[in-house]
């Protein structure tokens, strides 16, 4: 067994008992550090397979930014878990029925799956060889140059939905103190404090 | 003999084993000297002496401070996640320290070199928040909860501005190597060939960034004694708490290695004529990590809302004109090879 099928094991075994344990555990804020595993273990296969720049987004965008914030709503949350838990056993047979359907067509469609004769010549922007660009140019000449309008659209579905957010949840209110960044800058020792001279034996 | 390191897989694994244990371990012996001449310069600032009475000069004392910390009773509060409460502390060593792995200290001293590199120094800077968030949450207790909060938000903020100064690197550079983007700073002018010539306000702005992003003051609001006892570390006691610590200061020392890489020429001579090395290397690591020290003496904390104000409003906006900016003035090649080093280099 080469260093490459060890860890391809280590990551795969990884991958599965992370997701299992991501469903199994009791405490949410475990089954959360169960699914960083999970995905961690997922980018460790992405290197495996040479896609070292999607690896790499995997983790700075699902581990260091969404399961943060995963973390954060559920280490906030005030629900008893324990007690639907509880309940999970009278799932457990149709979560399995969906899963084994799942995995049934899952099987079907890629059991049959063929690639057509020739089919390199019909892409619209080929992939550059791996002789001449590595993957990180080579998704990089295929979004910004051959697919900017799409990205570029992409991007816009983004911010709309964060402008929704925000609309959503921004409330003026009135009867808070609020910091006033630029009046404070604009202190000087002149307008901040006084200074009195106290003769001993008197008050101000 | 060769071939048995060159070819079996436990040869290979040996040599991967002894090359990493070959960088963590000085690394650590001279964390050791940093944590001293942290406190000497704070010390100095202030007009104190420091440690000054374990060996001489108090050169010693961390060592000294290194034992009382593992001969201490380790405390868990009832109550507490005890999984969790002491993974954070391996979480936060391992995540400070693995991301050496890609720092080039010579040209192909390197233990990986990887081609996204790095991205991956960013992937895993970007990991470290969850030994903050783990010890606070597993704490069981209100004051670690609000500290590890504060850090999360603190520093998920500071990346975007990190990541938009590497980006501007990147496109001067054409490459996301560590050794690619040293070599783009070679040149006949030595020092002023580095990047932080033609990315001047990228260097104050990084500088600062990656202050907070390690929680260093001014920015050490997860810890603010005054106002959360001492945030996320305050259950922790004896080695967890050691971990964290050298955990934090890995991180910083990682952070002047990468201001050193990204805007000082890494092992690249100021001087031409001079011959390159690990010394340059290493004399850049140690002014930068003088300047991280100043900073902690001269500086007051800022305010919360202050910290985020700086991050989004300020940091975020003249970053992402950067990128715009450099990626034009790359484009064009304006005044030559400026900005684009790779028009010039290859």
């Amino acid at each position: 067994m080469t260093i490459a099928d060890f860890t391809f094991y280590l990551f795969a075994l990884c991958v599965v008992l992370g997701g299992l344990f991501t469903v199994t555990s009791k405490n949410p804020v475990h089954s959360v550090l169960w699914l960083i595993l999970s995905f961690l273990s997922a980018a460790g296969l992405f290197v495996l397979l040479g896609a070292e720049f999607v690896a790499m987004l995997l983790i700075i965008v699902y581990v260091g930014a969404v399961a943060v914030l995963f973390l954060f709503v559920v280490m906030m949350l005030d629900v008893d878990f324990a007690e639907l838990k509880a309940e999970m056993a009278k799932y457990v047979p149709l979560g399995g029925l969906i899963g084994v359907i799942l995995l049934m067509q899952l099987t079907l469609a890629f059991g049959s799956w063929t690639y057509s004769e020739g089919i390199d010549s019909r892409l619209g922007s080929p992939a550059p060889p791996l002789d001449e660009a590595h993957n990180t140019q080579a998704l990089g000449l295929i979004i910004y140059d051959d697919y900017f309008l799409v990205f570029q659209l992409s991007g816009l579905i983004l911010l709309v939905a964060m402008i929704g957010a925000i609309v959503l949840t921004l409330r003026h209110r009135v009867d808070v103190k609020r910091q006033d960044p630029v009046a404070q800058m604009m202190r000087d020792p002149k307008t901040a404090m006084e200074l009195k001279d106290v003769k001993p034996g008197q008050g101000l | 003999m060769v071939e048995f390191f060159t070819e079996t897989t436990l040869g290979m694994g040996l040599l991967i084993l002894l090359q990493s244990l070959l960088l963590v371990v000085p690394l650590l012996v001279a964390l050791a000297f940093l944590m001293y001449a942290d406190r000497k310069i704070w010390a100095a600032v202030q007009m104190r002496r420091g440690p000054n009475i374990v060996g001489a000069f108090g050169l010693l004392q961390s060592f000294a401070d290194f034992i009382k910390y593992i001969v201490k009773e380790i405390v868990v509060p009832a109550g507490a996640d005890r999984p969790v409460f002491f993974l954070a502390p391996i979480v936060s060593l391992t995540m400070a320290l693995i991301a050496w792995a890609v720092i080039p200290f010579n040209d192909s001293w390197v233990l990986t070199n990887l081609n996204v590199a790095i991205l991956y120094v960013f992937a895993v800077s970007s990991l470290e928040v969850y030994g903050v968030i783990m010890g606070g949450w597993a704490s069981n207790s209100k004051y670690p909860f609000l500290g590890s909060l504060r850090s999360a938000a603190q520093m998920i903020s500071y990346e975007v501005s990190i990541g938009l100064i590497i980006i501007s690197v990147i496109i001067s550079t054409g490459s996301m190597n560590f050794t690619d983007i040293v070599h783009a700073q070679d040149g006949n002018w030595g020092l002023f060939n580095w990047y932080w010539l033609p990315h001047l306000p990228m260097l104050f702005l990084f500088f600062i960034s990656a202050l907070a992003e390690t929680n260093r003051p001014p920015f050490d609001l997860p810890e603010a004694e005054a106002e959360l006892v001492a945030g996320y570390q305050v259950e922790y006691s004896s080695t967890p708490f050691l971990l964290f610590m050298i955990g934090e200061l890995v991180a910083v020392v990682l952070m002047c290695a990468l201001v050193s890489l990204l805007f000082f020429g890494g092992w690249l001579s100021p001087i031409p004529g001079l011959p390159d090395g690990i010394l340059w290397f290493i004399a850049k690591m140690g002014f930068v990590f003088f300047m991280f020290s100043m900073v902690k003496a001269i500086t007051p904390r800022y305010r919360y809302d202050q910290l985020m104000r700086l991050g989004w409003k300020v940091f975020l906006p003249f970053s992402l004109f950067w990128v715009v900016f450099v990626a034009f003035m790359a484009r064009y090649e304006v005044l030559g090879g400026f900005w684009a080093r790779w028009a010039i280099g290859g």
